[in-house]
């Protein structure tokens, strides 16, 4: 044969296998609304940058008859390509072979292409879209995800691990995604379960719809799965392409850094966001965008536990991690998710060397008989431990309320924080005027004559005398009393004198966290 | 995508330690189960199941582990035995019959 009919060879077996599970599958997929696996990848991906692999993997399967089956691909498509020239190693699960189930050879390209992007240290990004595992394969499947999860493990706080639903998840498969760093879905596609409606409806009698079990907005709103919630998949890309530009490609290097651009002040009027009464709501993404370049903010995980905000933005063109309490949402308490959402985000901003500012504007934890239940003890130990155990620069900005343990978690100067700030109107104190002047004072208005004339005093003193920033100033655990609109200026030095940080912790294999 | 509109001052309040903040409520927090003494009187279910097969009948004297019922739940055959000497006051399932988590088996008198 010569070379030429050689090539003519390959390009048929190669346009065979490009087919994937053939017309009929492809319009099914289309059908559902949406894309097939490799159309997904190709719009994510910068144009012509993918390169595939492992296109002629078969599988190994006799039982059942697999024998006689082809499946093109095993059901997965891996490979190299870039986002905005960022290197990236990609996986789609093609849900048109075969339903997209994990077989061994689907699960060894999975893993071969998670190798690859460790070894190159680079960030995964895996687009699930399967019906689980291939039950032919029997244990075989299993193995398959057992390997991935292992990988995911192994390269967690390594390089960025990014999942994408993209159609059902459901059983063990579940977990791939839960160890990875982000989740992104796409409502009415998205589905993520452990056990699915019918296993719910044997068993319990219960009917779900897949969507009410756990569709996109079930995992953005109600469990905390899932930090990127979108429309469509086309959003949904956008939204990917975007976290991309805000992280670095592994853990030892910096985020790309961008022009540094003023924020719009416009718009964002720093000093007239926060209301002077400490029981007056606002949102506090106002303030972060008050202060970051361009008045960007990228939030992460906005419909779950909004009464902590968290998210990117950047400061002099360098990517910052922000965490904050929303007084908009639940007075901005700490709870049992809003503690988990912080901490979580907090490591991630430490494995990858992202420097975190924290605004506090927060009345303590959130009292009730299904937090203590809940754990809120061992949950709220989180954000403790995060903070504490952070090494990169860690700065606070008190703006307004930071009462009793709320106050310490939200790295204060305790927790040793590198640099605390505290507006002119922040009140550091043990609890709210209120509570301390009815303990304190308790004897003094039961006895008065107008009891309640008593306690009005008695609250006022206790205002004038601690709900204020110098209390904690004059001991030096606030740096630097400042104006609203010296915060941006402050912050940005902050970060610069902070560029070489060395906070060397005690050798250990690995601390014990709250989990 | 599409955003509440958060701009309006909420209207409800949220009490931390006798200061009534201005503040949005989350369905989680208005939703949430509110707390109740267990009464010793009443066996709930644990766990979700079917009951294979009840031993008791109301008006029966029963003593502290004395079997109850025989309740099937993720493949397992659980037997649920009586925590406290008593007399069955209503069994409110059958046999056969599934049932959820929490759900109220039997009461005594």
């Amino acid at each position: 044969m010569s070379l030429q009919r050689k090539i003519l060879e390959l390009q048929k077996k190669r346009e065979k296998v490009l087919q994937g599970g053939g017309e009929k599958a492809i319009e099914k997929q289309v059908a559902m609304g949406k894309m097939t696996a490799r159309e997904r990848i190709i719009t994510l991906l910068d144009e012509d940058s993918f390169h595939e692999y492992d296109l002629f993997v078969e599988h190994e399967a006799r039982d059942f008859n697999m024998d006689k089956k082809t499946l093109h691909g095993d059901g997965v498509i891996i490979g190299t390509g870039t986002i905005y020239g960022a290197p990236i190693c990609i996986y789609a699960q093609d849900f048109t072979v075969a339903g997209g189930s994990l077989g061994l050879m689907h699960a060894r390209k999975i893993t071969k292409i998670m190798d690859h992007a460790m070894k190159m240290r680079v960030p995964i990004i895996g687009i699930n879209d399967s019906g689980g595992a291939r039950i032919q394969e029997g244990v075989n499947s299993l193995a398959g995800y057992g390997e991935i999860f292992y990988r995911n493990t192994t390269a967690s706080g390594v390089i960025p691990q990014i999942s994408v639903i993209l159609g059902p998840c459901a059983g063990g498969a579940v977990y791939s995604p839960a160890l990875t760093d982000f989740v992104f879905v796409v409502d009415k596609i998205s589905k993520m379960f452990i056990t699915g409606p019918e296993v719910i409806k044997t068993v319990l009698g219960e009917e779900i719809s897949m969507e009410a079990l756990g569709g996109a907005r079930v995992h953005s709103e109600k469990t905390g799965n899932a930090h990127f919630y979108a429309e469509s998949e086309i959003e949904c890309f956008d939204q990917i392409k975007k976290l991309i530009t805000y992280i670095p490609w592994n853990n030892s290097k910096k985020a790309q850094s961008f022009e540094s651009k003023e924020p719009k002040i416009d718009q964002f009027k720093i000093d007239e966001i926060v209301p002077g009464d400490a029981k007056e709501p606002y949102d506090v993404r106002d303030v972060v965008r008050a202060i970051t370049d361009d008045s960007d903010f990228f939030e992460i995980q906005e419909l779950w536990a909004s009464n902590i905000v968290i998210g990117f933005g950047r400061l002099d063109g360098q990517t910052v991690g922000f965490v904050c309490n929303q007084p908009l949402v639940l007075a901005g308490v700490l709870d049992v998710d809003s503690s988990d959402k912080a901490a979580r985000f907090i490591r991630y901003c430490d494995a990858f060397d992202i420097p975190i500012v924290t605004l506090v504007d927060l009345p303590g934890y959130l009292p009730g008989v299904d937090q203590e239940h809940a754990g809120v003890i061992r949950h709220g130990a989180k954000i403790l431990y995060a903070y504490s155990e952070a090494t990169v620069p860690k700065i606070t900005v008190i703006l307004r309320k930071a009462y009793g343990g709320g106050y310490i978690a939200m790295n204060s100067r305790h927790l040793n924080a590198d640099f605390v700030f505290a507006w002119p109107g922040a009140e550091i104190a043990v609890m709210g005027p209120e509570g301390a002047a009815n303990i304190i004072f308790r004897k003094e208005i039961m006895e008065a004559e107008d009891p309640e004339q008593m306690r009005k005093q008695k609250v006022n003193e206790y205002k004038e005398k601690f709900a204020n920033p110098y209390v904690a100033a004059a001991k030096g655990y606030v740096d630097s009393v400042i104006e609203p609109k010296e915060t941006r200026k402050l912050l940005l030095h902050a970060i610069e004198v902070s560029m070489n940080k060395v906070d060397k912790k005690p050798n250990k294999k690995h601390g014990i966290p709250p989990f | 995508m599409a955003k509440e509109e958060k701009k309006e001052t909420p209207k409800t309040c949220l009490n931390i330690d006798g200061e009534k903040y201005k503040t949005l409520l989350t369905s989680k927090y208005t939703d949430r189960k509110k707390w109740e003494e267990p009464n010793p009187k009443q066996f709930y279910s644990q766990i979700p199941g079917t009951v294979l097969k009840i031993y008791v009948k109301e008006g029966q004297k029963v003593k502290e582990g004395e079997l109850m019922m025989v309740l099937e739940a993720m493949k397992m055959k659980n037997k649920i035995r009586f925590s406290a000497d008593g007399v069955v006051k209503k069994v409110h399932v059958d046999e056969g019959q599934k049932i959820p988590k929490d759900f109220l088996m039997i009461e005594m008198e």
